[in-house]
């Protein structure tokens, strides 16, 4: 398992750096991208910019549509005004001419003359805003010129005020209104537009306007207006003909388009905002402005057309409105806009350098991890340096203590031996330090390995004790060791580090304490018992507790009485995990079929001890290396700290933890709890003869009496006697046992006698009288019929007063010193009850010079694809007599291994094609299981033969690893010899079952 | 006297094999199991093995130039010649396997080609120093029995 180990500590470590390694490789989007961060930003604001242009000119295209459509509304009703105006005029002139035409010509004689009309005008004017002045020209044919001009007293003139030129007909004033009295006598038809205007009035019957010109008189622009007067009343649906027939005359009045217009957007708001002009556009071509001036600026990109209708079919106007200003920029977009683009360019700044600085951390993270890797490579390399340092120191230190041994072999004055013995104790000194360093030093550069071998944890423990007993009784601490039952015989695990960690524990305290006692308690950590169970026996024993509690009732139900640190550790804890055991013995079969399930087994150790304690500051360093609780603490006790640390370390290798509870003056209680393998029960019985101490069995089934007034130390002692197979019985004090004892005695053997009592120190001096008379009382009662029983007396340390005095009372056949051990026990008991018996000697035959008679004339089966091996193989075996058969496959090894076949081993190889030597195994276990169960059934009643088929079958394999090995004994095979064959390795594989065989034979 | 020549030979030819790394110690646990009742015991071993590691390296050859490796199969033959060249000590040869078996392990096909041709000298190596150990063996046999 130790190279295994190693293995899986080197592929954490891999496993480690590679989870860096990954987490190193997972970046982050952002820092996927880092290349990208600068152009992702770019993008950003170019993307920006755009937006903010596009909100920019969606604003403006805003403004522009509100400002054109100002611009309409305000053409529009400059347009509806002017001409509304216009026409309350045009009316208005209507109205003049039927005035005209009633009084004029409906009369007669007529009711108007010049003076009339231009009263009547002149009073009327206000109705006529938009019209200079009116004027009434009668329509004069050239026959009646003459009797015209005779009437009026005047000669009909052009325009141009000559007298005029002989025509068809002719127009003159002979009404007008003040303002344009200078056109009276004119003849209106002498003017190209007006005669123009005069045809196509009368033609129509409706009001005509010429285009626009410039006025006489203010030469502004204008239009002239005609109106027919008709002489009679028109047939209904006149002709033209009918029209120009009745004609009469002509009303006109001159519109001033320009002050009109001036005066009608004088009255408007807006105003000065807007440029109108005025256009007649009867001529599409050429287009006649009425109003404004043709040049002028203004924002030309706008304007408005408005249709005008003046009333006159033939003639259109139009009215061009535009702004004249250029729209002004918008500045509410522009800083809209420009605000937008300004916050999104800080926000993706922002982002930007959140970006830059989570890349600079991760980088920095990164860095960082990548320095904590190389830190803690540092630190293991330096280890590993402390590792190879301590080693090679120890190699000459070696040479220097065994040098220093053979020194003191020789003949040495008495100061030359107090030297050399001085510098061996020193060099011992160094080299255990040297050995603790080396050992955190490989635990820390992970070069530990752990073994997994099996062994037996209690014998290990009794081994502990031994190194300490010399000094615990010189202090005259009891120190005990008590392992639950219910912990395996045999575990796997490392038992050297196991026994370090004990050592190291118990050493500690020994070394702090001063007083009381130390205890080792094993037991399995997981409980299966439900709590209520345990309550209900705690009660079914309440009896005996009293009794107990009597007894030892003024001090602390612990080991020696005083006071311990960790209350668990107390009687009430440990009465209940003894009781349970009890009763868990009688189901031990169900438990242990349940346990062995598991593959491993947890155990809880405690040493618990009453000595200084750790001062609350230092509790939480006790840990740490080379720490101690405080500086006085080496001075006073010595060491250099470093124990605690390399338990701890061991632990923790070893699948548990560590903890303690301590109080200063009281005691410290150190609690580790480990995981050891449990062993294979076929494993078990090979292995225990090799590994463990062998108990003596001529004890079993003795029966004893313990009197211990303190139930712990009862316990720990029963524990011992029932290692080595004895019933014991606890008493609290001597009168007790001894009643028990004369009541057996009495019943004459219905219970079974006591064969050894042994009696606690303490117990017998408190009831020294006592007992004597228990001795007494037991000669008259039993000495004709029973051997007496022995008695012992369990003392810690004893003067030899004490001693004497126990002799003469004839109380102990001998004293055991503690700490009690189950082979120190046994050897006391075989003094006492001189059972001194050979026992099964561990004579072992030694070295391979054996290896023949083990082999000889054994029939063995190599089975082997390779022909070499094979033959290899055969030729080892055959050296040492054996009778030695080959196969060269698993299917050829399993014919000649049908039942019952003659072989008494066979050697496997494991890999072969086909049939893999694992394989082989298994079915040749599966044929012997089915031969084995045929044949229960068959002898069962009979001689109950316990001769199995079981072939021992050993694989031979080149890779000796543990895996391998483990892989073996899960397939059915009983060992591994390395190929090729070493004589050494053979004879070990080989003797394990060989030797065995022939003892279980006889 | 010939024959103390012989062995003397027989002596330093093993050792030179020894030295040069061809043998290891396995090779004298195969001359140790030689004794009356088995007096060809190497020779045989060392004809079988010849035999074995000749097919075998036909066999690898014949994997190695194919255009897809089984690199398995290929796998399962060099377990094989290591197996048998463990068994008679050919430390080299030995080496060699090894060294193939782990460029197969990475499908590493330079490495494996590289690795074989070193089989396959080693080989010719450990068989004519082996031939000649035998051959002197003969000779050491013969001499004795005409004794």
């Amino acid at each position: 398992m130790g190279p295994k180990l190693k293995q899986s500590y080197h592929h954490s470590v891999t496993v480690k750096v590679n989870e860096q390694m990954g987490t190193k490789r997972g970046y982050t989007f952002i820092q996927a991208n880092r290349a990208w961060l600068p152009k992702f930003l770019l993008l950003w604001v170019m993307v920006m910019a755009f937006l903010s242009t596009w909100i920019y000119k969606k604003m403006d295209a805003d403004n522009k549509v509100r400002r054109k459509e100002v611009l309409t509304s305000m053409c529009d009703q400059r347009a509806r005004m002017l001409q509304d105006q216009f026409s309350v005029s045009v009316n208005h002139v209507h109205a003049l001419a039927i005035l005209v035409s009633t009084f004029h010509y409906y009369k007669d004689p007529s009711a108007i003359d010049q003076e009339t009309f231009a009263e009547y005008t002149a009073r009327t004017a206000f109705e006529r805003p938009l019209l200079s002045g009116v004027a009434y020209a009668e329509r004069v044919k050239h026959s009646e010129r003459e009797k015209f001009e005779r009437q009026h007293g005047w000669t009909i003139k052009t325009m141009k005020r000559e007298p005029s030129p002989i025509r068809d007909e002719y127009a003159p004033v002979i009404f007008s209104q003040e303002t344009v009295s200078y056109i009276e006598s004119l003849d209106m038809m002498s003017g190209e537009e007006d005669r123009e205007n005069i045809l196509r009035a009368r033609a129509t019957g409706k009001a005509v306007l010429t285009s626009p010109f410039r006025l006489l008189g203010s030469h502004h622009l204008g239009v002239v207006l005609t109106f027919p007067v008709y002489k009679s009343k028109l047939p209904p649906k006149p002709t033209v003909e009918d029209r120009i027939e009745a004609t009469a005359g002509y009303l006109g009045g001159a519109f001033d388009v320009e002050s009109l217009v001036e005066n009608l957007l004088g009255q408007l708001a807006g105003n000065q905002a807007i440029l109108v002009n005025v256009y007649d556009i009867t001529n599409s071509s050429d287009h006649l402005i009425m109003y404004g001036h043709q040049n002028q600026d203004g924002d030309l990109a706008l304007l408005h057309e408005s249709k005008l209708d003046f009333g006159d079919p033939f003639r259109k106007h139009q009215m061009i409105c535009r702004y004249h200003q250029k729209a002004p920029t918008s500045w509410t977009a522009l800083t809209t806009a420009f605000l937008f683009f300004v916050i999104c360019l800080l926000v993706g700044y922002i982002l930007y350098g959140a970006a830059i600085h989570i890349v600079k951390v991760e980088d920095d993270f990164h860095e960082m991890q990548e320095l904590m890797v190389r830190a803690e490579a540092a630190d293991v390399a330096k280890s590993q340096f402390l590792a190879t340092v301590s080693h090679e120191i120890r190699t000459p230190m070696n040479g220097i203590l065994g040098m220093l041994a053979l020194l003191l072999d020789t003949d040495l004055s008495s100061t030359q031996r107090d030297y050399a013995q001085t510098a061996q104790v020193c060099g011992k000194a160094l080299i255990t330090l040297i050995n603790e360093v080396l050992d955190r030093a490989k635990i820390e550069a992970g070069k530990l390995e752990l073994e997994t071998v099996p062994f037996d944890l209690r014998s290990i423990l009794d081994d502990v004790l031994s190194l300490f007993s010399e000094k615990s009784r010189n202090k005259g601490l009891e120190l005990a060791v008590f392992v639950s039952d219910k912990v395996p015989e045999m575990v796997m695990g490392d038992p050297g580090r196991f026994r370090q960690i004990i050592t190291n524990l118990v050493g500690n305290s020994v070394k702090f304490t001063e007083r009381g006692h130390i205890l080792v308690k094993v037991h399995v950590a997981e409980n299966p018992k439900p709590k209520d169970d345990a309550k209900a026996e705690i009660r079914l024993n309440g009896v005996s507790d009293a009794g107990a509690l009597i007894s030892g009732g003024c001090q602390y139900n612990t080991l020696s009485g005083y006071e311990a640190a960790d209350e668990r550790n107390s009687w009430d804890s440990f009465r209940h995990l003894v009781t349970t055991e009890a009763l868990q013995n009688d189901a031990s079969e169900k438990m242990t079929a349940a346990d062995e399930a598991s593959r491993s087994v947890t155990l809880m150790v405690s040493v618990e001890d009453t000595g200084i304690g750790i001062p609350l500051i230092a509790q939480d360093r006790v840990f740490t290396p080379f720490m101690q609780a405080d500086s006085s603490t080496s001075r006073n006790y010595g060491g250099t700290g470093i124990g605690l640390s390399i338990t701890k370390c061991l632990v923790e290798l070893m699948g548990g933890h560590i903890s303690f509870i301590s109080r200063p003056q009281v005691g410290s209680t150190f609690s580790f709890t480990t995981v050891f393998g449990r062993c294979k029960k076929a494993s078990r019985s090979d292995t225990k003869k090799s590994n463990a101490e062998d108990l003596p069995s001529g004890f079993r089934g003795l029966k004893a009496i313990v009197v211990d007034g303190k139930p712990v130390r009862a316990a720990v002692t029963r524990y011992h006697l029932k290692r080595l197979g004895m019933l014991v019985e606890v008493a609290n004090n001597v009168k007790i046992a001894a009643s028990a004892y004369g009541k057996n005695g009495s019943s004459c053997g219905s219970k079974i006698q006591p064969d050894i009592v042994l009696v606690e120190k303490d117990s017998w001096l408190s009831v020294e009288d006592g007992c004597l008379s228990l001795r007494m009382l037991d000669r008259k009662q039993n000495g004709r019929m029973f051997t007496l029983p022995k008695m012992i007396l369990l003392a810690t340390n004893i003067t030899n007063a004490e001693l004497e005095k126990a002799k003469a009372a004839g109380f102990a056949d001998t004293t055991i010193m503690k700490p009690l051990r189950a082979s120190m026990v046994a050897a006391c008991l075989q003094q006492v009850l001189e059972t001194g018996k050979s026992l099964p000697g561990k004579g072992m035959l030694n070295g391979p010079s054996v290896l023949g008679s083990l082999l000889c004339g054994k029939r063995i089966l190599v089975v082997d694809d390779n022909m070499v091996n094979r033959r290899v193989a055969a030729g080892a075996l055959k050296k040492f007599g054996a009778a030695v058969e080959c196969a060269e496959s698993g299917k050829a090894a399993l014919k000649l291994l049908q039942l019952p076949h003659g072989f008494d081993a066979c050697f496997m190889d494991i890999q072969m094609p086909e049939m893999d030597g694992f394989e082989a195994t298994r079915r040749i276990r599966m044929l012997e299981s089915q031969a084995n169960e045929q044949m229960n059934g068959d002898t069962d009643k009979g001689s109950g033969r316990k001769d199995k088929w079981h072939l021992p079958i050993l694989a031979m394999t080149a890779d000796v690893i543990h895996a391998t090995y483990d892989e073996c004994l899960k397939c059915g095979m009983d060992g591994y010899v390395s190929k090729p064959f070493e004589e050494e390795n053979l004879y070990q594989a080989v003797a394990k079952f060989f030797k065995t065989k022939p003892i279980s034979d006889s | 006297m010939a024959i103390a020549a012989l062995k003397t030979q027989r002596r330093n030819l093993v050792q030179s094999m020894f030295d040069e790394g061809v043998l290891d110690n396995q090779f004298n646990q195969l001359q140790d199991l030689q004794d009356s009742s088995n007096p060809n015991f190497v020779e045989e071993v060392i004809s079988l093995f010849c035999n074995d590691a000749e097919r075998i390296i036909t066999e690898l050859n014949r994997y190695l130039n194919d255009q897809n490796v089984e690199f398995s199969k290929l796998d399962s033959y060099v377990h094989q010649l290591k197996g048998s060249s463990s068994s008679i000590g050919a430390y080299r040869l030995k080496l060699a396997c090894v060294n193939l078996r782990q460029a197969s392990e990475e499908r590493n096909m330079e490495e494996c080609a590289g690795a074989f041709n070193s089989i396959r000298r080693e080989y010719y190596v450990v068989r004519s120093k082996l031939q000649v150990l035998i051959q002197l063996e003969r000779h050491i046999v013969n001499l004795e029995n005409q004794q």
